[in-house]
Order: structure tokens, then sequence, then C-alpha cells
């Protein structure tokens, strides 16, 4: 039973640790792409995300 | 768990991101290239010269790009805020959620930053960006606080980061612009539409396909 449960919550907190590791690595990236289209300074970028930086009001200019 | 999740990020942020595109090219767009020619008119009054980098279909293809990429990364971020928090990813929570972000992304921010239009007067951009950004995190995690703490003095603690942010907006330029009131006033309107739209259906596509790539793994 304790042998039972210990497993249960290794494999518990191993899973749990999966998740955080997936959500760290989804938000870098989901960051990073906001950052590019919204924030980036290049002119290529820039002019590539100009309406939709206006669009969805992220300052721009 | 890190490739389901980067599939449901890119597929969900993908359809959002094409539908909200599409809804851009007939609320906002046309109202940013109304601005342009008020814009462009002044400038040649000045004897200066302006004029925007794309046009046309590569335009339209460029804002698209641009569109979907955000939606991606909002998708990303909501399935981050949703592992984190250790919620279930389902489409009704995932649109709460993107809800929520809705009101710090989009809400907040045009409390102290109203959507603008071309040829609206502007101050400094790095402060505005500064600001916007802090505002929304700031909003974010008050609401977080808000909803999903108990304690009263973490409700407190929400109530003055959703406050805190405003009394530190940066100054209005003197309002001088080359476009209309009446526009600036429906493009204000549109892009909080389309700001709500864009967040709520990341998130409720996010759940979508989230609950459809588990069902497959569950099957296989």
């Amino acid at each position: 039973m304790t042998a039972n449960s210990s497993v249960n919550s290794t494999a518990l907190a191993s899973s749990r640790l999966e998740a955080l590791r997936a959500a760290a690595i989804a938000l870098v990236l989901g960051f990073g792409l906001v950052w590019l289209a919204g924030f980036a300074y290049p002119e290529s970028v820039h002019d590539a995300s100009h309406d939709t930086r206006h669009a969805l009001s992220f300052p721009c200019h | 768990m890190i490739a389901r999740v980067l599939m449901t990020g890119v597929i969900a942020g993908l359809v959002a991101g094409l539908a909200v595109a599409a809804l851009q090219h007939v609320t906002t767009t046309p109202l940013i290239l109304a601005a342009e020619v008020y814009e462009t008119a002044q400038h040649a009054h000045d004897g200066a010269e302006a004029s925007a980098a794309l046009s046309g279909l590569s335009r339209t293809a460029a804002t698209s790009v641009a569109t979907v990429a955000f939606s991606i990364g909002y998708a990303l971020i909501l399935l981050a805020a949703m592992l984190l928090s250790g919620d279930a990813i389902a489409p009704r929570r995932a649109a709460l959620w993107g809800a929520c972000a809705f009101a710090a992304t989009g809400l907040a921010t045009s409390l102290g930053l109203a959507p603008q239009l071309p040829g609206m007067a502007e101050t400094d951009l790095a402060a505005r960006q500064i600001w916007w950004l802090a505002t929304a995190l700031a909003t974010g995690a008050g609401l977080f606080a808000l909803l999903r703490l108990d304690s009263a003095a973490a409700k407190i603690v929400g109530v003055a980061l959703i406050i805190l942010p405003q009394f530190f907006a940066p100054q209005p330029a003197t309002p001088e612009s080359t476009a209309p009131a009446e526009l600036a006033a429906r493009f204000a309107a549109s892009s909080l539409a389309v700001q709500a739209v864009s967040w709520a259906l990341a998130g409720a596509l996010v759940g979508l396909v989230w609950r459809l790539l588990s069902r497959e793994r569950e099957v296989s």
C-alpha cells in the first residue's frame, strides 16, 4: 500500500514536472512570438506587422 | 507532453489567426488605409514624402502572417498559464482565460494608451511599450490573485496590481491628428472588438484542439 502510493506520488510528481517544463517552453516561445510581432524594432518586421500592431493596439511608431 | 503543447499552440493559433486576419481585413485595415490617405495628404502638403512600405496583396499577406504569429503566441501563453496553474485545458475554461488576457492586454492598456490610427500624435515609443507591457503583466497577475487566490491579502494585492499601473500611464501627446475624430473613434472600438475576438478564439481553440489531441493519444 505504502509502496504503491509512493509509486503513484512519484508518477504524479514526474508528470507535474513534465507539465511545468512544457509550460516553460510554451511561455518562452509565446512571449518570443508576441515580442517579435508586437515590439521588435527592425524595419522589415515593423512594416510587415504594422497593420496588426495598430489593430491589436500595440504601441507603434 | 511538450509536443502536444506545441502542436496545440500552432494549430489553434493558425486557425484563430486566419479568422482574425479575415476580421481585420473588413474592420480595422480599411480604417488604417483611410487614415493613411489623410496622413499622406498632410505630408504632401508639408513637402515631406511618406508612403507605406507595403501595399496591395503583399500588405494583406504580411498582415495575415503577423496576425497568425500573434495568435500562435497568444495560444502558447494561454497554454502555459493553464499548465502552470494546474487547470484542466478545456474549451470553455480556456476561453475564460482568454477573456482575462483580453482584459489585461486590451482593456487595461487602452485606458492609458487608446488604440491609435496612423497620423495621430505620439510620444516616445520605448516608454509606451514598457508601460504597455508592465500594465498587461500587472493586470494579468492582479486578476489571477483576485479570481484564484482565497486570502483577503492576496485580493487586496490583486486590486492594487490592477489599479496602480494606471497612475503611471505615459502623458498623452497634444491631441493632434491628421485623421478625423470620427475615424479614430471607430478605429478604437473596432480594435477592442478585434482584440477580444483574438483572445477568446485563441482560448476556445486551444481547449478544443487540446481535447482532440488528447483523445487521439488515448485511442492510439
